[in-house]
């Protein structure tokens, strides 16, 4: 049985636990090779002696290439739909292919490539084909980036059969869930935030796993549940110790996995707290946060004494001026309210 | 690339085996009320004849929604497919993919495809996992004229590339995307112009006489193999039949194109080029057409004999591990 909360390892940032994972995980397995915009930088100039300028856009892919090499380690056009379903044809011809997308934002320009053949190639094939595909995306608003670079649009990929994803939401998570989603054998997602690169946290140095579609419990509590998915795990964790002390226990489940999604460990959780609310960045309609909270309704309904509730962005895209991107994205204020008003002066 | 007369007759067996499948397999379908995305290569057959001919079971293919003969000259069992056809479990999607999604990964055929140029990145991602595993296999792309203004396929022409990838990107132009004519479509008058753009050779070849494909394919795989990189082939072809088995063509085109077409017919140039040499007589060809009728006629009597799938096929096969319970959460399913 796998630790879901890390006791041993040393700390590092989330941004090094990715880097870290790919390194492990390229070392192991000569087949597994990664492409995208910029993962190393500067491409074709090393006769100039310029050889990774960039590291990645967010320095996650820093110092693969000077290991692997430029025949596992592509730079590649701007062309998402290009290298991306390359990258799916290569996954189903025995490479075990990473392929970064910058944002995304950006996944409406290679959306067919994951819509139509990575999730669907085995099954419209009768099961004839693996597609161990992973690809690696960015989240969240708050830094300024407007409304075409800050989305958190996970949970289009949760509504389409036949991919998997993973929102890891610190250093120990980024590294168990990037390993076990290149080890396997589906197309899986693999979003990261943004806001958590510079995150320390504790990480063993050898490789492991933690399960695709397994979420956690990072706080007991037996008054409240609160769903955190991605760095809303962070706002939950601080909304749960303010709660505390007006005398409100909250239990904050760390989601992890967008597909498939742990229904069971969020009812199992409301069984004995009778209250949900989860906490969600991307935008309100038809998403995770609404799903999660029909099947609570639909599955855990006698034990609830208070409507399943969300906080979440609004329907809107992402604004660029601060004082709109601070009101946009969800908080510990907007947790605190919600679940207050649930309460309704009981507490 | 010379042929003997071993190399000429699994030619036009390839051809003859394209035309009787569909001749047969297309109207069997549709009384088996199948017929919806049907799409009949009937008048196209010297195109997959003339470039497969040059290809292995290692190499790979990708395909379009006019796939059946790419599948044939992959090697991919008739009657397997006759059963995809009819929504057969002994298909080799096991009945869920139909026409639209014919895959054999033993034959190197990554799947016909519903999304025009959806296979094209897929291809050039095999001769990716060729060149970086060093397995001295090609690709080749088949897409209509239609795909050829699918952004995808220039995103892929360019990474082929720049990548120098053992790929081979063949435009089957048939003169008509659905209804749209190809010289309404297509700002350019030979699609294989269009290679100058990416740096690669520009093939343009009559798709009707597939000795002229044959020639032009094996310069084209010949490169590939070599590690100098992707080719653009253009083969200028004809369909017989509508877009679909619903679509009536004269309504968008004439009768007298298409007469000129068929008195271009692949299978009756061959034969005239062929006959007169001397070195295969008419009967031989006759007893070829004849042995690919029976075979169709095996293959309806394997499909229909074929068991359905089970009902609870429905959930298998999205992947490879998921929790079977999810597929039907919260739906009311009983089955």
């Amino acid at each position: 049985m796998v630790e879901m909360i890390p006791t041993t390892g040393r700390e590092i940032l989330y941004r090094e636990a990715i880097n870290e994972a790919l390194r492990q995980e390229m070392r192991a397995d000569e087949n597994v090779i990664i492409m995208g915009e910029e993962i190393a930088g500067g491409a074709g100039r090393e006769h100039l002696g310029i050889v990774d300028a960039w590291g990645g856009p967010f320095r996650t892919t820093v110092g693969l290439i000077q290991e692997f090499g430029n025949e596992r380690v592509l730079d590649t056009p701007l062309s998402e739909a290009g290298f991306i379903g390359a990258a799916i044809g290569a996954s189903s011809t025995g490479l075990r292919v990473i392929a970064e997308l910058m944002f995304v934002d950006f996944m409406g320009v290679c959306w067919d490539q994951l819509i139509n053949n990575a999730a669907k190639m085995r099954y419209m094939f009768g099961g004839q084909v693996d597609v161990p595909f992973t690809m690696l995306t960015r989240i969240g608003a708050g830094f300024g980036s407007a409304a075409q670079h800050s989305a958190s649009y996970y949970s289009l990929f949760s509504h389409m059969p036949g991919l998997k994803g993973v929102v890891p939401s610190d250093a120990y998570t980024a590294k168990g869930l990037l390993t076990a989603a290149i080890r396997d054998n589906d197309p899986v997602i693999y979003f990261e935030h943004k806001g958590l690169y510079t995150e320390p946290g504790l990480v063993p140095e050898d490789p492991y796993v933690l399960p695709l579609g397994k979420a956690r419990t990072v706080r007991n509590g037996s008054d409240i549940t609160l769903v955190g998915i991605s760095k809303m795990t962070w706002v939950c964790t601080e909304a749960a110790k303010q709660l505390s002390e007006i005398g409100i226990e909250a239990e904050v489940i760390d989601l992890l996995s967008i597909s498939p999604i742990d229904y069971d460990h969020i009812i199992e959780s409301v069984k004995k707290t009778h209250a949900v609310v989860v906490v969600d960045e991307d935008t309100p309609v038809c998403s995770i946060a609404s799903d999660i909270c029909s099947r609570v309704a639909e599955e855990a309904f006698d034990y609830l004494d208070a409507p399943p509730s969300k906080v979440t962005a609004p329907h809107t895209p992402v604004p660029y001026s601060r004082i709109l991107e601070d009101q946009y994205v969800p908080n510990v204020e907007r947790v605190l309210s919600t679940v207050r008003s649930l309460f309704n002066g009981y507490r | 690339m010379e042929l003997n007369r071993e190399g000429l007759l699994n030619l036009y067996t390839t051809m003859s085996t394209i035309r009787h499948f569909e001749e047969r397999g297309i109207p069997e379908t549709g009384q088996r009320g199948m017929s919806a995305s049907v799409h009949s290569s009937v008048g196209q057959e010297a195109v997959p004849a003339g470039v497969c001919a040059h290809l292995t079971n290692d190499d790979y293919i990708g395909s379009t929604h006019r796939g059946h003969g790419h599948c044939i000259a992959k090697g991919v069992d008739p009657k397997k497919m006759m059963a995809e056809l009819f929504g057969r479990s002994t298909g080799p999607n096991k009945g869920k993919g139909g026409s639209m999604h014919i895959a054999d990964m033993t034959k190197g055929m990554l799947g016909t495809n519903g999304v025009v140029a959806a296979s094209i990145p897929l291809a050039v991602g095999a001769a990716l996992t060729s060149k970086t595993k060093k397995l001295g296999r090609v690709a080749v792309a088949f897409f209509g004229d239609g795909a050829a203004n699918q952004g995808v396929l220039h995103e892929s022409m360019n990474l082929a590339s720049v990548w120098k990838l053992p790929v081979i990107f063949c435009c089957e132009n048939n003169g008509y995307a659905e209804s749209t004519p190809f010289e309404y479509a297509s700002s350019i008058a030979a699609i294989s112009d269009r290679a100058a753009a990416y740096d690669m050779p520009g093939f343009n070849v009559d798709g009707m006489d597939v000795f002229a494909v044959y020639e032009a394919a094996a310069l084209a795989i010949e490169r590939a193999r070599s590690g100098e990189g992707p080719s653009l082939l253009e083969c200028k072809t004809y369909r017989y039949y509508g877009h679909t088995v619903f679509d009536n063509p004269l309504t968008y085109r004439s009768s007298e194109e298409e007469d000129y077409y068929k008195s271009r017919d692949p299978l009756k140039l061959f034969r005239e080029k062929v006959i007169p040499e001397g070195s295969i007589t008419e009967e031989e060809l006759n007893n070829i057409d004849l042995a690919c009728e029976q075979q169709m006629e095996e293959a309806v009597s394997y499909a229909d004999n074929s068991p359905l799938p089970e009902l609870n096929d429905l959930y298998t096969d999205v992947y490879d591990d998921y929790p079977l319970s999810m597929m039907k959460r919260g739906t009311n399913m009983s089955i």
